[in-house]
């Protein structure tokens, strides 16, 4: 992928998927500049949403797709990743780190997200839902702007 | 990668060495599947060893979790031992690392089920 540039991809709904995209994630992460820990975590970030969408949006029905893109435009890298499932409310989903949630084996997914990403976005689709996530590159370019603002 | 899991008798613990990634799918079906036959043999004291675990995602922790309060139903007792940075970091920021027993030695990780 070139410096500035955006793939999109329309994926089953499959455990295959969530590696796959898992992996380009990895790798846009890597020609962004990110080093290992930051990579592994966009990684694991998308790993997750994937895992929402094809788990528990769209159930593994096979006539259901997952749309993923890719975007990386020298300032931020931008994932989405959008299901056809029944719809999300992420303000719904329980804090995994309260007390009496911490022993739960299931609902861990979006705060994963949240910790590795700069800004997560949630957008309902007719029908699903459509997560977007941010991670901003550091570099010269965006210091400057930070610092003029 | 896919996980394994392979199992060994050090006096009287039951310790599990596990490598690959325990992720949604096979790696954590290989975890559950484990505990539920050792727990099924009667062992009580099962340490896992994550030194070779590469990579665990929710779906891993989740899986951890459950073998942990499986363990804890049938009365007995799940340490771990070896945890890597990423697992280690991991388990920190879902809080999660002071409710496991968390080992860095195997010998003294042996002696601590008999206390």
């Amino acid at each position: 992928m070139t410096a500035q540039a955006k793939v999109s991809y329309r994926l089953e709904s499959t455990l295959e998927s969530v590696n796959k995209a898992e992996e380009m994630a990895g790798k846009l992460a890597l020609q962004a500049g990110f080093d290992e820990d930051v990579r592994d975590g966009i990684a694991m970030a998308v790993r997750e949403a994937m895992i929402n969408a094809v788990l528990h949006g769209n159930a593994y029905d096979p006539g259901k797709r997952v749309n993923l893109s890719l975007e990386q435009n020298g300032r931020e890298l931008i994932i989405t990743v959008g299901d056809e499932g029944k719809g999300l409310e992420p303000e719904e989903v329980p804090d995994p780190l309260a007390p009496e949630n911490l022993m739960k084996q299931s609902g861990r997914g979006i705060f994963l997200i949240r910790a590795f990403m700069d800004e997560v976005r949630f957008r309902k689709l007719e029908p699903g839902t459509e997560i977007t996530l941010i991670k901003r590159i550091p570099g010269p370019e965006l210091d400057r702007q930070e610092a003029s603002t | 990668m896919s996980m394994k899991a392979s199992t060994r008798q050090v006096d009287g613990v039951t310790i599990v060495d596990l490598s690959g990634r325990i992720t949604l799918g096979e790696g954590s079906v290989v975890l559950r599947d484990t505990i539920k036959d050792l727990l099924g043999k009667g062992a009580k004291h099962i340490l896992l060893n994550l030194g070779d675990v590469s990579y665990i995602d929710s779906s891993g922790i989740g899986e951890l979790v459950s073998a942990f309060t499986s363990v804890q139903r049938q009365g007995g007792e799940l340490k771990l031992l070896h945890l890597t940075k990423k697992v280690h970091d991991l388990l920190q920021i879902t809080k999660l690392y002071t409710v496991f027993d968390v080992q860095e030695e195997e010998a003294s990780a042996i002696q601590a089920f008999k206390k």
